[in-house]
């Protein structure tokens, strides 16, 4: 399929997004109602993932290197 | 040679038992049943190696010799008929090579030319997907049911009234739930006015909707010239114009339109009798009888043919000589309470004459409710599936009917010729084999083969080259490839004169109109020749052309396409419900007209478009349809096919795929 532009081509998953959730059936109330509820839900994962991924990345990093990294510093005898 | 593919589970059932019977002793043993669902790829070759020993050993049985273990095929010749086995083995993993080779050099094969029939299995991300859609629309169709109830929104369809609400629900259940919140909501897609004859093209009328397909408005403008993929017009008769319109015509300025009165009262006109001579030359049997309506033969006639009976002897005989009246029979103290309602049950009013119908999984409704309103036990096999129906047939001979264990009074096997909606062609030889083997009745629905399948154009049995005299009632309609209305029931004479009597739809339904009569004796001639032009040899080859030629493409693009390689009708895949009304509206839109059909006439994931392929359509209408529908397939993303599609890039021959030899 040749599409002449980039909207086009979003145009075109937009519709195929329509017709996987079977959204294209409702009337446009019901999409939009599906849609805001949708992307609410997205952008709680969004925002969650932003506040917390750095944080747990951390501890499990320091974790990991107190096991594997923090070995000589502790067992090295003089 | 031939490469089989099968996906087998190996169910072990019956446990092994011995059964004995008066002639026969027999052991049923491990059974597999394999699901037509998956995907296999099955081809029978004349004098192949075939790895299935199905037709091998039912070639076998027909050329008089006697079946065999696997295990013991060398001392086949020793036992004779006394220890008899299934006609059709079930594949083994375990196979001696000895018996391979002796089975596939000593026999014929049961079909002469290689029967072809694929049903892909479903891609797991597409049933994923699918189920996910119907649950967000039924999250919304709850959600819209809700505020209905409410009176939030007006609602539009029936309910109960305010009077009757604490009554029994009467619009609950999931047909009418699917119905007010699936079906409406792409409902533009059924149900299209025609405003001319359905030929290869056709005129639609436009109509639009305010309210979501609520109600419909005609704008009064004609799309014209949509080229009709959805009519069962097989043959191209559907015409206005021709020797049968002008037939017709001469016909009603003989007969006029109405009968105005049973076959039975003085509805039989001297064209009956002509229809259903002809009809009888056609299929080869004896006699045959023509019906008004090819949906009232079925359920009409298998009533008459295996119903219940009335047996008014004893009745009499009772009443004659020891009670006067029903009230002193009830009144007597003779005989107690739980006795006389036997009686009255048992002998009076015999409720089943003891017949036994299998019927395919995927029968018709018609078949289905002529079953039912039979009143006789219907079991069903799965779907064109042999050892189910053998196995059914042996458990039915061998255990008898249910309480008493007496043999059944007739068992007839139910089958269809095409399955419209899978596109299947019945296995016929196998059945007449089983069916001779075990001493069954065959009644075999030619709807949509009749005319459509065959070198010479005369159904299923014509398309294998078998006898007609095999199958015992052969019925078909007129409705599809003869561009009239109407059904007939051939066989036996004895079977038809039966029938004249005692079925409902001769002694109560009117009779077929002249004119049609009249389009069904022309198209009939043309079809054997008769009228003198090679117009109906030349339709048939163009036909079975078009078929192989339409299949073939779609399958190259990449469509998963269900059904026999030589079958009229092609049903591909949509799975998705959103798809379902997109796809309908898509080819309306390019000017294609198409039937998309869902739940309940499918089942649920698997909704489909089906077409029909007519000798109407010249190469030019198959082409613009097919770039249409590769148009929209890549527009929808419908082409789900796994097989090996031909890669352009490597300069494969479009011919390959990685799946046959």
């Amino acid at each position: 399929m040749n599409f002449k532009n980039f909207r086009e081509y979003l145009s075109w998953l937009y519709f195929q997004y329509l017709l996987i959730t079977g959204i294209y059936v409702l009337e446009p109330w019901e999409k939009s109602i599906f849609n805001s509820v949708l992307f609410s839900a997205i952008a709680m994962v969004v925002y969650t993932s932003y506040v917390f991924i750095p944080i747990h990345m951390r501890l499990a990093l320091e974790f990991f290197h107190e096991i594997f990294g923090g070995q000589p510093e502790s067992t090295m005898t003089l | 040679m031939g490469v089989v593919f099968l996906r087998a589970r190996a169910v072990t059932l019956l446990g092994g038992r011995q059964i004995r019977l008066p002639l026969i002793s027999f052991r049923t043993s491990r059974l597999t049943l394999y699901k037509p669902r998956t995907l296999i790829f099955v081809k029978f070759r004349v004098a192949s190696q075939s790895v299935k020993m199905t037709e091998s050993s039912a070639s076998k049985l027909l050329n008089g010799e006697a079946c065999q273990r696997a295990l013991r095929a060398k001392n086949a010749g020793k036992n004779g008929f006394v220890k008899n086995h299934c006609v059709f083995e079930h594949p083994r993993k375990y196979r001696r090579p000895a018996e391979k080779n002796q089975n596939a050099t000593s026999n014929s094969s049961l079909y002469k030319k290689p029967f072809s029939e694929s049903f892909e299995e479903t891609p797991l991300l597409v049933a994923v997907l699918t189920y996910m859609g119907y649950g967000i629309l039924t999250i919304f169709g709850y959600f819209r049911d809700f505020l209905r109830h409410w009176n939030i929104e007006k609602c539009h369809i029936a309910h109960e009234r305010e009077q009757q609400k604490d009554f029994v629900p009467l619009y609950q259940d999931f047909e009418n739930f699917y119905t007010r919140n699936l079906y409406m909501r792409i409902r533009d897609n059924w149900n299209r006015p025609i405003c001319s004859v359905p030929g290869a093209k056709v005129d639609l009328v436009e109509r639009v909707t305010h309210n979501y397909n609520w109600t419909f408005e005609h704008t009064g403008k004609v799309v014209k010239d949509v080229i009709n993929m959805g009519s069962y017009n097989y043959l191209g008769f559907a015409e206005n114009t021709g020797a049968c319109a002008g037939a017709a015509i001469e016909t009603t300025h003989t007969y006029g339109v109405g009968v105005a009165s049973t076959r039975c009262e003085i509805g039989n006109l001297d064209i009956h009798e002509e229809l259903e001579q002809l009809v009888a030359r056609f299929l080869g049997v004896e006699s045959s009888m023509a019906f008004g309506m090819g949906f009232a033969t079925n359920s009409m006639n298998i009533p008459a043919l295996t119903g219940k009976v009335r047996n008014l002897i004893p009745f009499l005989f009772l009443f004659c000589f020891r009670f006067l009246s029903v009230e002193e029979f009830w009144n007597s103290a003779c005989y107690s309470l739980k006795e006389k309602q036997l009686f009255l049950q048992r002998i009076i009013y015999k409720k089943k004459k003891g017949c036994l119908i299998l019927s395919d999984e995927l029968n018709h409704a018609s078949l289905v409710l002529g079953a039912r309103l039979s009143g006789s036990t219907i079991r069903v096999f799965k779907h064109n599936n042999m050892q189910s129906l053998e196995k059914l047939l042996r458990d039915a001979i061998a255990h008898g009917q249910p309480r008493t264990h007496r043999p059944w009074k007739k068992i007839l096997i139910v089958v269809e010729g095409i399955y419209s909606m899978e596109g299947s062609i019945v296995r016929l030889p196998e059945v007449v084999a089983l069916k001779k083997r075990y001493k069954a009745y065959l009644y075999l629905d030619e709807a949509h083969s009749i005319g459509a399948l065959g070198p010479n154009g005369r159904g299923v049995v014509d398309y294998f080259g078998l006898d007609p005299k095999d199958v015992d009632i052969m019925m078909g309609t007129f409705t599809k490839s003869f561009g009239a209305a109407g059904g007939y029931i051939g066989g036996r004479k004895e079977l038809i004169d039966y029938l004249r009597c005692h079925s409902h739809s001769a002694l109560y339904a009117t009779s077929m109109s002249p004119p049609v009569a009249q389009q069904i004796i022309s198209s009939m001639k043309i079809i054997m020749g008769e009228d003198g032009s090679t117009l109906g040899a030349d339709r048939l080859r163009q036909l079975s052309e078009n078929t192989t030629y339409f299949r073939r493409k779609l399958r190259e693009m990449g469509f998963i396409i269900y059904g026999n390689d030589d079958s009229p009708v092609v049903p591909l895949m949509l799975y998705m419900p959103a798809k379902i009304g997109a796809f309908g509206r898509e080819m309306l839109k390019r000017n294609i007209g198409t039937v998309v059909v869902g739940f309940p006439a499918t089942p649920i994931i698997e909704s489909r478009a089906r077409f029909c392929v007519s000798a109407a359509h010249t190469r030019e209408m198959l082409d613009t349809a097919l770039e249409a529908i590769s148009e929209v397939g890549d527009l929808l993303q419908l082409k789900y096919s796994r097989r090996g599609r031909p890669l352009s890039s490597l300069g494969w021959s479009s011919e390959e795929s990685l799946l046959q030899d």
